[in-house]
């Protein structure tokens, strides 16, 4: 967001700018509407007496290896968004059809998934992909096949410019979005001496690099760095590595690893700790109330949407909330140890309506309509909160096929998490690196 | 050298804490492959499979008495139970058929560990589900607090691997099971029921993993990936201590969990796992057979 970053005259013409995010933002505030071309998604289609066949998504599911908790939620809300679109009649008056495809969390899989839903099950689109390095390896499939690919994932490769014009994220905000929304807050309020605790591969560099940014512009400072390979399953020796000044640790952990993190870090510090700042990920799917987690007590965490429901209580998020059968603490309705992902996986729904969306506003048939349909989504600003978009409302880049959006920091408190924080949009927006428009189609 | 004491003093007391429990984990783990390829000759890839099925049954027993020290002991008692008879089924339906041939075990042990993967995702789920500790405290030292249960966990694990040590010397069993591993054609005209004791064993290595996930859950959770890392470990530790020797197993899991813990301690735990594979390579090139392992013919 800093000036800094402008590098170039181009850049500093770019649509987003921190004037018209501000802009955007009181945009939403005043009207509750950004942009103009969005039609209400909501609007009811009739079926066109049965003559049209269905518009096939194929959806990427993590349903094995590492990413299988978040799978299982992903590919339920994918669902329950796809039943619901087919009872307001469809997208352009055409069901939905999911086909969906598991992938096993792994690149090389992921990239022979695209090719399978776009060649044998010729799907319109390919949705879905959730763990970054499986997008990073899919993405080139994707964009060789020209087949529109949107992910539901987090880290920073859409918006960074290493993949291709036909790869969005038109739904979920990316890390470096999510540390600059955050940060502010935390190193106003907790403390300005912050050591970095993330997994040792390309998210947890996201969160390594933008969090040292953040410092620089907010007066903290990164007193250490702690990198944890990905498969460890002990953690006490890591930290011996925190140093004594530290105010906060900021930690972001995922995989099976997660509790035991916790659990040790409690054992190792004791009551007297430093602050603790977590992004959710290291507790998706996870009960708040598990054995050995009391220590996370009167901690902070960043939360997309909050798991709890009396953290954001709006028409869009109850209604998202029952019909992908989460109760108000964030687990299945029909099993309460089963918890949910529930800070990621509003991005699969709201990503279904997206495509609703440019399907309907392109007036996309087949295949062929593809340029119009990417110029289409290229073209849209944003996206207005409600039932189609229960987090939140969207800010939305054309050039870097990114989107932006408001973020909540919750505290543990009384077993669950409450939100105490609420970011604007306009807090985690930042200058644009790259322009996908200007690739060819 | 007293200041250096001063400074890092405490770094090294965490180093060879953790470095400890680790190698008593990591022997009982690993105890029972090396137990497994010593007496039946195959190599079981599947053995972190019973550790991960250990730690599983371990929560449905917890979830069932939702008891922590009921639930330990239930499943300190079921868990090795249950996943000894999954071994012998293994043993009866699948070794058996393919006659113990080294190529084919493994094939088929992979096999196995697909279908135990597979089956514990669809019954258990893909989350990591936590079990609390039978006891649980923390021990608060002047420069740190370290848990309580991971040293009962240590001190058990010490206690097993004396138990399957009588066993192996004083037990008519185990007198069978040194007696085909040291040769099987003379055991067998002796008279001992080598396929009843390729079961045993077979049990016996399940049942030791098992064990040892049972321990190990409420330190780390159970969820189905996790028997892969204690599998590539125990590798290491068979192959350095030798394949079949109780004391090489100890002694191998021991320089790997003391090395393991200072090496990540004082310098980088990933630089730990890279010497580790180093000294595995240098035991292949230079004694093959392991520390204490027979000599290969």
């Amino acid at each position: 967001m800093s000036h800094k970053e402008v590098k170039s005259e181009e850049q500093s013409e770019l649509n987003i700018t921190r004037r018209s995010v501000l802009g955007a933002g009181a945009v939403i505030a005043g009207t509750g509407i950004v942009g103009s071309q969005i039609i209400d998604p909501l609007a009811k289609t009739a079926y066109a007496a049965g003559s049209d066949a269905p518009i096939k998504i194929g959806f990427q599911a993590h349903r094995t290896g590492i990413g299988a908790l978040y799978g299982r939620w992903y590919e339920r809300t994918t669902n329950a968004a796809a039943k619901y679109i087919n009872s307001i009649g469809g997208i352009a008056g055409r069901p939905i059809e999911i086909i969906t495809e598991d992938d096993g969390t792994d690149p090389k899989r992921g990239a022979d998934v695209v090719e399978k839903l776009a060649t044998q099950h010729k799907v319109d689109f390919v949705f879905g992909t959730l763990f970054s390095h499986v997008v990073m390896g899919s993405a080139p499939r994707a964009g060789e096949l020209k087949i529109p690919y949107f992910v539901v994932s987090e880290g920073y490769h859409v918006a960074s410019g290493a993949l291709n014009r036909y790869t969005f994220q038109p739904c979920i905000t990316d890390v470096r979005a999510q540390i600059s929304a955050v940060s502010g807050w935390l190193f106003n309020n907790l403390g300005k001496n912050v050591t970095l605790i993330y997994p040792d591969y390309a998210f947890g560099y996201n969160h390594r690099d933008y969090a040292t940014a953040a410092a620089e512009k907010h007066g903290g400072k990164i007193v250490a760095k702690i990198a944890i390979p990905p498969t460890e399953s002990s953690f006490t020796r890591y930290f011996v590595k925190i140093p004594k000044n530290t105010d906060v640790i900021y930690h972001v952990m995922v995989g099976p690893g997660v509790l035991t993190f916790v659990r040790e870090l409690g054992e190792h510090f004791g009551p007297n700790h430093p602050q603790l700042f977590g992004f959710i990920d290291s507790l998706e799917g996870v009960n708040i109330s598990s054995p050995g987690l009391d220590f996370l007590d009167g901690s902070y965490f960043w939360e997309a949407m909050p798991r709890y429901a009396d953290g954001y209580d709006t028409v869009g998020s109850r209604f998202y909330r029952n019909a992908v059968g989460v109760n108000n603490s964030g687990a299945s309705r029909s099993d309460s140890k089963d918890v949910s992902a529930y800070s990621h996986m509003f991005g699969c729904w709201e990503t279904l309506f997206a495509i609703k969306e440019a399907v309907e506003q392109s007036g996309y048939r087949s295949k062929k309509d593809y340029s119009t349909l990417i110029e289409t989504v290229e073209g849209f600003t944003g996206f207005n909160e409600g039932i189609a978009h229960p987090q939140g409302a969207k800010v939305f880049s054309g050039k870097t096929h990114q989107c932006y959006g408001q973020q909540f920091v919750s505290k543990v408190g009384n077993g669950k998490l409450n939100v105490i924080h609420k970011t604007s949009i306009a807090d985690g927006m930042y200058e644009p690196e790259t322009d996908y428009t200007k690739q060819s189609l | 050298m007293i200041s250096w004491f001063n400074e890092n003093g405490p770094l090294l007391f965490l180093a060879l804490l953790d470095g400890t429990v680790t190698a008593f984990v990591l022997a009982l783990i690993a105890l029972g492959l090396s137990l497994v390829f010593g007496v039946m000759r195959i190599v079981n890839i599947a053995h972190g499979e019973f550790f991960m099925l250990g730690a599983v049954f371990s929560w449905f027993a917890f979830d069932l008495t939702n008891d922590p020290l009921w639930g330990f002991l239930l499943a300190l008692v079921v868990a090795p139970a249950l996943v000894g008879s999954i071994a012998i089924f293994s043993d009866r339906f699948i070794l058996r058929k393919v006659k113990y041939h080294p190529e084919s075990t493994i094939v088929a042990t992979i096999g196995v560990l697909y279908v135990i993967q597979s089956v514990t995702l669809m019954v258990f789920g893909p989350e990591a589900r936590a079990v609390e500790a039978p006891l649980y405290f923390r021990i608060q030292f002047p420069w740190f607090g370290y848990s309580g249960y991971k040293l009962i966990v240590a001190g058990m694990s010490a206690f097993c691997l004396l138990g399957v040590w009588v066993f192996m010397k004083r037990s008519k069993l185990g007198l069978y099971m040194r007696a085909t591993q040291q040769d099987f054609e003379i055991a067998k005209t002796y008279g001992v029921p080598t396929q009843k004791i390729y079961a045993s064993v077979f049990a016996l290595g399940g049942g030791l993993a098992a064990l040892a996930g049972v321990l190990i859950v409420p330190i780390r959770q159970a969820d189905h990936l996790m028997g892969l890392e204690p599998l590539l470990l125990s590798f290491i530790v068979v192959i350095i201590g030798g394949l079949g020797s109780i004391r090489g197993t100890i002694v191998a899991a021991f320089i790997i969990g003391i090395s393991d813990g200072i090496i990540s301690v004082f310098y980088e735990p990933t630089l730990a796992k890279m010497l580790a594979t180093l000294f595995v390579a240098m035991v292949l090139v230079l004694k093959p057979s392991g520390l204490y392992g027979e000599e290969v013919v």
